[in-house]
């Protein structure tokens, strides 16, 4: 009884939390969601959400979340497995993982100077012979410092999940005459699986909503849901509509966090 | 469980201390009771040196803050946190401001020094017979142009942007009244416009001019002029007299079809605990002297004729920054054009920048 009762009382902060920063917030953008400019009840944001302008939009977001993703995960895992090779791997990692400690803003800045026509990035290309290209501004660009911001997080969970190996399951592949590409495939690949989906959620939600960057890096030449919200929230004070999109992004994630979250193993 | 607590309480003594330290620290720079004034201006706005010489004028303490957008500004005092004695917004926002009861009358007995004001910029549109504000600066939305790498380039209208040698030159603004306002000055229709027809017509107009366009940005847009990052931006005029100083192939221009006139000027909003020393400051700002000295340094545009006769003669005579009457005629202020409108002009703005080459 006496243990019940503690165990309720611990629940408390985690029930306000919950209700207070999750449940009434959601709540809040669901109801903005059917405000319309004149603070009436209606359909009309959801309406405009599936016109061309906002259905382009999203799927441009998604693609370039698809890109984002894909990519980070190409570099990550080979990385991390290679750190869990190391001998000083927490150093290695912690080296990989400080310069997200670092402002966004302030890595957007730096690479405004890097991309930029009188930039390293083009006294490279100079002096190689390939000649000054356009970087900043680019798909090229927005990918590769989105890329870049987002390695870290997907690495770290790729790099717990293959550290937690058991190599005596490898030795068993080995033993069993599994061929090292077998062993990976049918052994460490399966092993690691819920890492890779924590690396894949903790970047492709946020990238579908980047907005900073679109702005900085892409010049507006890459438009995403996150750079909708913010405006219609601080600049056309449309809150209804920002709220609409909220909805989708919201939904989305809910998919996402579906399709890659952890299953039992044997149900 | 031991090391836990013993970490807890770590936290909570060094934020103890803290806090202990940063209540010294204000009380020593005298950031205590009521002898301080709260001012929210936008970046790199006012002469640094005329706060000192305010502060030992008067014995106020002032603390400086800064934004960088009208509707962030008007956000943060809307949610009241910090009590801002005297902030400086753009005409249309302080339309909104009034809308919305967030500024406090001024007492004019108190602002002697209004009479400074060239009678051009005072009781206008937005708020008739100053009741709620004093112009603090103005200026004008142009091109600013490199000279070397244009060659003989001009821009004496909209419609020189749309020249196919400026392919992927050219910097936009990232509002959508100064780029779909942009198609409607180049149309030659008002930048109040909202006729729905017209504004389709300025952005299917503006869509062509996508192949000129590198990017479309906010504040870096100066860093990327004066580090000749493109040769075409679309500025305020006094962005484009800051990088000016920085670069001196650089050049500006106020399209003659027209554009927009805008103001800054400053208010006691409603949160203001100071408002004795908000009036104080606002009248010394006003003196001819120290609005000379802060225009020389800002180098935007005053509306305070006595500080124009202080100030050097080409400063005063140059037409990019204090344009002839005939083209001041043509310089619309925007007017708040409501909600639903605004979000008209967003929409379109956002399906302009959707649009690929």
């Amino acid at each position: 009884m006496n243990n019940k009762l503690s165990r309720n009382l611990y629940m408390i902060p985690y029930a306000i939390w919950i209700l207070l920063f999750v449940i009434a917030p959601i709540l809040l953008v669901v109801y903005y969601s059917f405000i319309d400019t004149q603070g009436n009840f209606s359909f009309v944001n959801y309406e405009k959400f599936f016109s061309s302008v906002y259905l382009k939009m999203t799927l441009s977001s998604f693609w370039y979340a698809f890109l984002i993703t894909l990519i980070s995960l190409i570099i990550a895992y080979p990385t991390a497995y290679l750190l869990t090779k190391t001998k000083h791997k927490q150093l290695w990692l912690l080296l990989i993982i400080v310069p997200s400690w670092i402002n966004l803003l302030l890595k957007a800045y730096a690479f405004i100077g890097i991309f930029g026509t009188y930039g390293v990035a083009n006294s490279f290309l100079e002096v190689v012979g390939i000649g000054t290209q356009q970087l900043l501004f680019t798909d090229f660009s927005f990918i590769f410092v989105s890329v870049y911001i987002f390695i870290p997080f997907m690495i770290l969970p790729i790099f717990n999940a293959l550290d937690n190996v058991n190599p005596t399951l490898l030795d068993a592949a080995n033993d069993l005459g599994a061929s090292k590409w077998t062993t990976f495939r049918r052994v460490i690949f399966p092993i690691t699986l819920d890492g890779v989906k924590s690396g894949i959620q903790i970047t492709f939600i946020p990238a579908l909503s980047l907005f900073m960057l679109t702005r900085l890096i892409a010049g507006n030449r890459v438009i995403t849901l996150g750079t909708a919200i913010e405006q219609h929230f601080l600049v056309t004070q449309d809150w209804g509509m920002g709220a609409t999109i909220a909805v989708f992004l919201i939904i989305a994630m809910f998919i996402i966090m579906f399709i890659t979250g952890h299953r039992k193993r044997g149900a | 469980m031991k090391k836990l607590m013993q970490a807890f309480v770590a936290i909570v003594i060094v934020s103890a201390l803290l806090l202990v330290a940063i209540n010294r620290l204000n009380a020593s720079a005298g950031y205590s009771g009521d002898n301080t004034l709260t001012v929210y201006n936008w970046g790199d706005y006012i002469d640094e040196e005329l706060i000192e010489q305010f502060e030992e004028e008067t014995g106020i303490t002032i603390i400086y803050e800064t934004f960088d957008s009208n509707e962030a500004m008007m956000t943060k005092i809307e949610q009241g946190g910090t009590s801002y004695d005297v902030a400086v917004p753009s005409e249309y926002t302080i339309e909104k401001m009034i809308e919305q009861d967030l500024l406090i009358e001024l007492d004019h007995s108190k602002l002697p020094n209004l009479e400074n004001i060239d009678e051009r910029f005072m009781d206008l549109a937005f708020d008739p017979g100053n009741k709620y504000s004093v112009p603090y600066f103005w200026g004008t939305v142009g091109i600013v142009y490199n000279k070397e790498m244009l060659g003989d380039m001009t821009f004496s209208s909209w419609d020189d942007l749309w020249n196919p040698s400026l392919e992927n030159e050219i910097l936009l603004v990232d509002g959508a009244r100064e780029v779909i306002g942009m198609g409607l000055n180049s149309l030659g229709y008002s930048l109040n416009d909202t006729n729905k027809d017209h504004l389709q017509e300025a952005t299917e107009k503006l869509k062509t001019l996508t192949p000129n366009i590198k990017a479309i940005v906010g504040d870096e847009n100066k860093l990327l002029m004066a580090n000749e990052e493109a040769a075409v931006a679309l500025v305020w005029s006094g962005d484009a007299s800051e990088i000016m100083f920085e670069n001196e192939n650089l050049d500006y221009a106020v399209p003659e079809e027209g554009s927009n006139l805008w103001f800054d000027n400053m208010v006691i909003p409603s949160t203001a605990r100071n408002v004795d020393g908000a009036h104080q400051f606002i009248n010394f700002m006003l003196d001819a002297e120290v609005a000379a000295q802060n225009t020389e340094y800002v180098s935007y545009s005053t509306p305070n004729k006595e500080a124009l006769k202080l100030m050097p003669e080409d400063m005063v005579k140059d037409e990019r920054f204090y344009p002839s009457p005939e083209l001041t005629e043509k310089l619309e202020v925007y007017e708040n054009l409501g909600k639903e409108n605004l979000s008209y002009y967003n929409d379109l703005f956002l399906e302009f920048k959707m649009y690929r080459k």
